[in-house]
């Protein structure tokens, strides 16, 4: 039996592969939107996305009757044209005209019908429809998003909040190398190029937290740079905004997070702007397009943490925050905050964070109770 | 000792082999279009070898999340040297191989037009190749992406940076753009030679619209490198001066632009995909007709759409930046371009069923590759069709959709017919057949393989993987898809291996094959096995499409029958 199967494999493998292209065929059937994952384009939330999920839709449709048509025709013909012992020469059939012109129209009506479908799509989703709106520039660096706020004029980090069911007007910068800004569940990707500052707009119907990420190769940690767009109602966002246009809390005399905050001061403000009253503090938001182009300005390398223990992403996604998990100083074993600051390079290899010496586990006790204080 | 010096007196001396006499020397010195053809296909095979290693050292990092095989700068490296290896060392040497040995014997023709032009191209791509290579042993292998855009390639200080870690530090990028300039000399070397050839040494009677579809596609294929390749000169020239002399074509913030390397190399890049393609189609378009006993179905518009292709696949460059924020109306007009290049690729698989229809077909090595060379390019195609869905490639590009479109395309279409065609012409260049029932491992094994590595990754695009993660998350639902990859990657490695054992033990003691092993139609079979240096002892007179076959066939004779 093995001999024989060693000699002549091929019904053995035929019979896989057709178990292989069946069970390809049922994964694609599988229509439990559930299972898609968080980073699907398939369980869309606004009207970008949405156009976008439609033509992908008529694309599978007539992709999958042309496969199985073709597929099926060349199936046929290696079955019934097999040589068999016996057989002469077949008719030397040197081709036909008219079929030939006829699958050339063919294929060509089916694929202009596909383009003006596209064409359509296309005009559809540059178009920005009326009604409210917001501006926020998003803002590459290697590697983490920055959201600025003009209207706000405030930053914040590796999340972008917005209302729900307003138009969100990104303008997209860099002044590294190229990113490319894509929520799946809201819309497709435009890049972030230096120089060309791209326009794009996604809308969200219903609220909720839609996974972010750059989609163009930016270096060695392109893998790690997530964000999330945080959909809020109207109220929670004005809510928001009006927090984050506040000056950092300042912590108890004598508390733990006071020790933080002078830490804090002496470590790392050197990058990370916090906007306060004091030395090592800034006076108010920078717009970064701005502030890190003017030689006079001191731009910060790292993301503004005024407003951090309300955030829920460390370092362009590669941990996450959870505030009730650093909230007791002498449990911190699921602090991902924690982790970070005890480990930056090993967690991710390559990033800005680079510190002169390893935090001991007192100062990270410290830093943490100070940045969970920063509500 | 002493009785030696005695017989080597010098009145009986024998003159010494020259070094061009001896085995080494007469391949390393050799001018000959057969010999040059098989040093271009086993040189492409062994970087076929490395890139493979670089792609399986990938699907190892991703086999499980946050698999930690290879650093994220390691990864970075090896992404881009697979896709850098394969396309310029493997793919565009293979194709150049059977077009050197192939095409003169084709034709009816003695060598090459140029045949020290011919080895200075071969080992301007040997040296080329190893130069690239041997970034590796500097820790400086080039990471940027095999599409090298600035300003990630340009050095920090070009990069806008505040701060270190900003674009590339080291000769990363000089590497490539050093070796791919060599290697572009090389391309350029060979094609002006294939054009020359085949305009001016066909064996008398064989027009233009008698000769073989291979040569045809070679032909066309030879075109679109002279008049691509100098779009990527001119880019990598341009970013060498970024990176050495001060200048800023890239840089944005002195007045560059970091999208003219996107134009400059998509306009190259484009036209790469079919360079990388139409050889394929020829020798797929060779294979059928004489496994199905047939002549091609529709000979003339294979041919032209062959040449179609060529002239639209210089339209369509700008398909691959719909997200960088061109204009609505520039973007529809690329993908009208996209939607017109589209038909004449249709067009040639339905002659190639068209082949196969009505035929007798016989069930050997190289049209087991070729049938399946339709059904995995047909998958390439269509997936292919729905990126120019602009709306859907914003969604879809820079996502493992398209890596396993272009896998469909370069491994399902390219790579199975250079399979199909390695088992073609194996017994004209040894005269030894290989094994077919380690063939038929090869083959079911591959197809298996394929299917198992890059469909899976069409999912993975839909489920929002990008491309050139070098890790992900657990929680992200991309885990089963990937591990399924990297499962279907060592099955292709399986597969490669048993068609390298198969050389072997083929090449030590395979079956004779005679001159004439599969009735073939085509001139080069009406030699012997291996062809002696001249090809033919007198050059054959063409009288039709299928010389060999009216030869064989005097009675019902292609000339007889049929005007063309």
């Amino acid at each position: 039996m093995r001999n024989s199967l060693f000699r002549n494999p091929r019904p053995w493998l035929m019979l896989f592969t057709g178990v292989l292209f069946a069970f390809f065929l049922v994964a694609c059937g599988d229509d439990t939107p559930k299972q898609y994952g968080p980073h699907t384009i398939l369980n869309t939330a606004g009207p970008v996305a949405e156009s976008e999920r439609f033509l992908f839709y008529i694309i599978l449709f007539i992709a999958t009757v042309i496969f199985v048509l073709v597929e099926g025709i060349l199936i046929v013909s290696i079955v019934r044209f097999r040589r068999k012992p016996g057989d002469g020469e077949p008719y030397q059939n040197h081709g036909n005209l008219r079929i030939e012109v006829l699958w050339t129209v063919i294929p060509a009506l089916i694929l202009f019908i596909v383009l003006g479908v596209t064409i359509n799509g296309l005009f559809q989703v540059s178009t920005v429809p009326p009604g409210k709106s917001i501006n926020v520039t998003a803002i590459g660096h290697q590697w983490w998003w920055e959201f600025y706020y003009p209207d706000y004029n405030i930053t914040t980090a590796d999340s972008l909040h917005a209302p729900v069911g307003t138009v969100v007007n990104v303008r997209l910068y860099s002044n590294n190398v190229i990113h490319s800004f894509w929520i799946p569940a809201l819309t497709g990707k435009t890049d972030d190029i230096p120089g060309h500052n791209n326009t794009k707009w996604f809308k969200a119907d219903r609220t909720g937290v839609f996974y972010g990420e750059c989609a163009e190769f930016c270096g060695a940690q392109h893998a790690h740079m997530a964000f999330n767009a945080v959909i809020d109602n109207q109220d929670d966002f004005s809510t928001w905004v009006t927090t984050q246009q506040q000056a950092a809390v300042v912590p108890d005399q004598g508390s733990l997070a006071a020790s933080g905050a002078k830490l804090f001061v002496g470590i790392c403000a050197t990058c990370h702007g916090i906007v306060g009253k004091g030395t090592g503090y800034m006076s108010g938001y920078q717009d970064p397009t701005v502030a890190c182009n003017d030689p006079n300005v001191a731009c910060k390398v790292g993301p503004n943490l005024t407003h951090f223990a309300n955030r829920n992403l460390i370092a362009g996604g590669v941990l996450v925050h959870d505030h009730d998990q650093c909230t007791n100083p002498d449990n911190l074993t699921n602090c991902q905050l924690a982790q970070w600051l005890a480990n930056p390079q090993g967690i991710k290899p390559g990033n800005d964070m680079v510190l002169g010496a390893t935090l001991k586990p007192d100062q990270i006790k410290e830093l943490v109770a100070y940045l969970e204080s920063l509500k | 000792m002493a009785t030696q010096t005695i017989i080597e007196s010098p009145s009986v001396a024998v003159r010494r082999k020259s070094f061009s006499e001896t085995y080494i020397g007469e391949w390393i010195t050799s001018t000959d279009h057969k010999q040059l053809g098989i040093m271009y296909l086993v040189t492409g095979f062994f970087f076929f070898l490395v890139g493979g290693m670089e792609a399986l050292l990938i699907r190892t990092q991703l086999a499980v999340p946050n698999g930690h095989v290879l650093t994220p700068q390691e990864y970075n490296q090896v992404f881009t040297m697979h896709g850098t290896t394969m396309i310029f060392l493997f793919v565009i040497p293979v194709l150049a191989g059977f077009g050197n040995y192939v095409v003169p014997l084709m034709i009816g023709a003695r060598d090459m037009a140029f045949p020290r032009m011919n080895a200075f191209g071969y080992w301007v791509l040997f040296f080329g190749g190893i130069f690239l290579q041997s970034s590796f042993l500097f820790n400086s292998a080039p990471n940027g992406g095999w599409f090298m855009y600035a300003p990630l390639s340009e050095p920090i200080a070009n990069c806008g940076g505040l701060h270190a870690y900003t674009c590339t530090n080291g000769m990363n990028s000089d590497f490539w753009l050093l070796g791919t300039l060599l290697l572009g000399i090389s391309s350029i070397a060979g094609s002006v030679n294939f054009v020359v050839t085949i305009l001016k040494l066909r064996a008398p009677g064989m027009s233009i619209n008698r000769m073989p579809l291979f040569t045809w596609m070679v032909l066309v294929q030879a075109f679109l490198l002279l008049f691509a390749l100098p779009s990527l000169t001119a880019a990598s020239v341009l970013l060498l001066l970024d990176r050495h002399a001060g200048t800023h074509f890239y840089v944005a913030q002195a007045g560059g632009d970091p999208l003219l390397w996107q134009h400059l190399f998509w306009s190259f890049g484009h036209p790469e995909v079919y360079i990388l393609i139409l050889p394929a189609f020829g020798i797929i378009s060779e294979v059928l007709p004489v496994f199905s006993r047939k002549p091609i179905f529709g000979y003339t518009f294979i041919a032209w759409s062959g040449v179609a292709i060529g002239f639209l696949s210089f339209t369509v460059w700008a398909h691959h930046m719909f997200a960088v924020g061109l204009p609505p109306i520039a973007q529809a007009f690329f993908a009208t371009s996209t939607t017109l290049i589209a038909i004449p690729t249709a067009v040639k698989i339905f002659n190639w069923i068209g082949t196969i229809w009505g035929g007798k077909i016989v069930f050997k090595a190289p049209m087991y590759f070729a049938l399946g060379f339709i059904a995995m390019f047909l998958i390439g195609g269509l997936n292919g069709a729905a990126l120019a869905v602009v709306p859907f490639d914003y969604q879809m590009t820079d996502s493992y959709f398209v890596v396993a479109h272009i896998h469909y395309v370069l491994f399902g279409g390219t790579a199975l017919g250079i399979f199909s065609g390695i088992y073609y012409w194996f017994p004209k260049m040894t005269g030894k057949y290989l094994r077919e029932g380690l063939a038929q491992w090869h083959f079911w094994l591959m197809l298996i393989g394929i299917n198992l590595t890059f469909f899976p990754m069409h999912l993975l695009g839909l489920l929002g993987m990008p491309r050139r993660y070098y890790t992900y998350a657990g929680t992200v639902g991309w885990n089963e898809l990937n591990l399924l990859a990297t499962v279907g990657a060592f099955i292709l490695a399986i597969s490669v291996i048993i068609f390298m054992y198969n050389i072997i033990v083929s090449l030590k003691n395979g079956q004779k094959s005679g001159s004439d092993p599969w009735d073939a139609f085509t001139l080069e079979w009406d030699t012997t096995s291996p062809p002696k240096k001249y090809n033919f002892l007198e050059i054959p007179v063409v009288r039709s499409r299928r010389p060999f076959y009216d030869k064989k066939n005097p009675e019902i004779a292609d000339w007889k029958t049929v005007t063309h």
